[in-house]
């Protein structure tokens, strides 16, 4: 079975919040997610990872007059916590989705210490199971 | 192979070339792995093989003993890769061993005449080794018995090549740390092993034939796969009812596979599928070899499975099932092992028989049992049985509840049409 697992982050100033970070803590965060995804696939489980732009690069979109794209400018201004990233797994149980949810939610921080972020856990819709 | 029907496994299905490779992938493999001693490092040299014969074979011809030319070709990438990995030593260290020299003369692939055997059974036993978890053992049995590509075993489960690779080469490190040989299991172990190697088969049947309803085009078609494999099984072990009833069981699911979903994707249940469109020729065979498994003695669950299967798949009009036979048969199913989901299926056919009350009753139970009170075919079963009893609403609120839980995208699809067709009608 396959699950999403969607990493969400804090707004900060539009970049997450990392420009504040130590150049140590951003690079050994950095290290992490890279290493973490090399396991992920060593696993056998990896499908899918993106890392996503921050939110001030975001844009929302509607259908306009025609159909034609209507833009606005910047995220939802309400919302404090924004899709970071997500990676898509290929386990046998959600009990092993949950396990890797928990290890990518123990990224380092700002201080080298974990974040401990929510991670949100989906699973990916699949094919209908066999009848009797 | 009897060619599958349907167009979905039409286009997946494979070319005559193909096909003879994969026949012929246990019994080379077999042959260098015995030669040779290391199964997964001649596993990778038959793959080489294999694609080597996939790109030669359509422009140069089949060779007239294509067996013995994979083994040929194989045992020459094994030796190319053992010489090349003591060249590598040579380099690294200045000992150059003499005694190594021999290493390099494994005999001649050619000079020997191999005999005829079929190694099938073995490799499968090693293949569905319990120290494998069930990802590793399906995909190593896909690639070293089934004959099929890494590519081709990634497309069928939709994950990246590469990740599948690393599911192959860890399920033959943990082989080797294992200790396994390539020899047959021990007597004692045998049952055992044969038990998952069933299991093993009936998992990538079911993978398949769920992937059948959806958007699977472009994939292997599973299914067949494991039907052929369960051939194989049931060939070389013609006296064992549960091999004989899990070939039954696939035979006679698969025969309905052309009826299960509308040319949209639709999902469309057993009793109100076109029977016309079923596959009667299976059914005849699946019918037969379920019929020789039950008269033997012993029965397993498979055997059941597949005797609840002809059930359903000789009745040519829904209103001919045989509901008392299939009650039955649950009820036996019951007692060889305890699943709520063959308490389910066990209410639904006491509500075909007693009526949807006594279904409902059955099913009471099953909100204590945690492995079933959350799955969304309970909540199905539900809203089908109030259904049934004309309680609309209560039908409405349950399929809704099913469409919740289900992770199938057709499946949710269907339980919600369900819903919004009955709260129509109420008004």
């Amino acid at each position: 079975m396959k699950f999403m697992l969607m990493m969400n982050a804090p707004r900060g100033t539009g970049d997450y919040g990392v420009a504040d970070w130590k150049p140590e803590a951003l690079k050994a965060h950095i290290r992490f997610m890279k290493d973490f995804a090399t396991e992920l696939k060593q696993e056998g489980a990896w499908v899918a990872t993106e890392g996503l732009a921050p939110p001030s690069q975001a844009r929302i979109v509607r259908a306009g007059k025609d159909g034609a794209p209507e833009i606005t400018d910047g995220p939802f201004a309400e919302a404090k916590e924004f899709l970071a990233g997500y990676w898509i797994v290929d386990v046998e149980s959600p009990q092993q989705a949950y396990a890797i949810a928990a290890r990518a939610s123990a990224a380092p921080g700002p201080g080298g210490q974990p974040m401990n972020l929510a991670i949100e856990v989906r699973e990916v819709a699949c094919a209908p199971p066999v009848e009797p | 192979m009897r060619p599958a029907g349907g167009a979905l496994s039409r286009a997946a299905a494979a070319s005559s070339g193909e096909r003879l490779l994969r026949e012929l992938t246990p019994q080379v493999l077999g042959a260098v792995a015995r030669r040779y001693g290391d199964f997964g490092a001649a596993e990778d040299a038959v793959q080489e093989a294999l694609l080597v014969a996939a790109t030669q074979w359509p422009r140069d011809g089949v060779p007239d003993n294509p067996r013995a030319w994979l083994i040929q070709v194989a045992a020459r990438r094994l030796t190319d890769q053992l010489r090349s990995e003591l060249a590598r030593r040579r380099r690294e260290t200045t000992l150059v061993a003499e005694a190594t020299h021999d290493d390099l003369h494994a005999p001649a692939p050619d000079s020997e005449q191999e005999p005829e055997r079929d190694d099938t059974l073995l490799l499968l036993f090693m293949c569905c080794h319990p120290a494998l978890t069930r990802a590793s053992a399906i995909a190593l049995t896909l690639r070293a018995v089934g004959g099929l590509s890494t590519a081709e075993i990634a497309g069928a489960f939709m994950v990246p090549e590469a990740t599948m690779a690393q599911r192959i080469s860890r399920a033959k490190q943990l082989i080797s740390k294992a200790g396994a040989r390539f020899s047959m299991p021990s007597a004692a172990e045998r049952d055992e092993r044969l038990e998952a190697v069933l299991h093993v088969l009936y998992l990538i049947f079911n993978e398949g034939y769920a992937a059948s309803a959806g958007d699977s085009l472009q994939r292997v078609d599973l299914s067949s796969e494991a039907i052929r494999l369960a051939r194989a099984v049931h060939r070389l072990l013609p006296d064992d009812g549960e091999a004989q009833g899990l070939l039954a069981l696939m035979l006679l699911t698969d025969a309905r596979r052309r009826a299960r979903s509308s040319p949209d994707g639709e999902l469309i249940p057993l009793d109100e599928q076109d029977r016309t469109l079923w596959d009667r020729e299976a059914i005849t065979e699946g019918v037969e070899l379920v019929g020789q498994a039950l008269s033997r003695g012993a029965v397993g669950a498979y055997q059941v499975q597949a005797a609840i299967a002809a059930c359903h798949d000789e009745a040519r009009r829904v209103e001919d099932t045989d509901w008392p036979q299939i009650l039955a048969l649950y009820g036996l199913l019951q007692r060889m092992s305890d699943n709520p989901m063959i308490t389910l299926n066990l209410a639904v056919a006491a509500a075909m028989v007693q009526g949807p009350a006594a279904g409902l009753a059955l099913l009471e139970p099953l909100d204590a049992d945690p492995r079933l009170a959350e799955h969304h075919r309970l909540a199905a079963v539900r809203a089908h049985l109030h259904e049934k009893l004309g309680e609309r609403a209560r039908a409405v609120a349950f399929y809704r509840l099913a469409a919740e839980r289900t992770a199938s995208t057709p499946e949710r699809n269907y339980l919600l049409l369900k819903a919004a067709k009955l709260r129509s009608e109420l008004g």
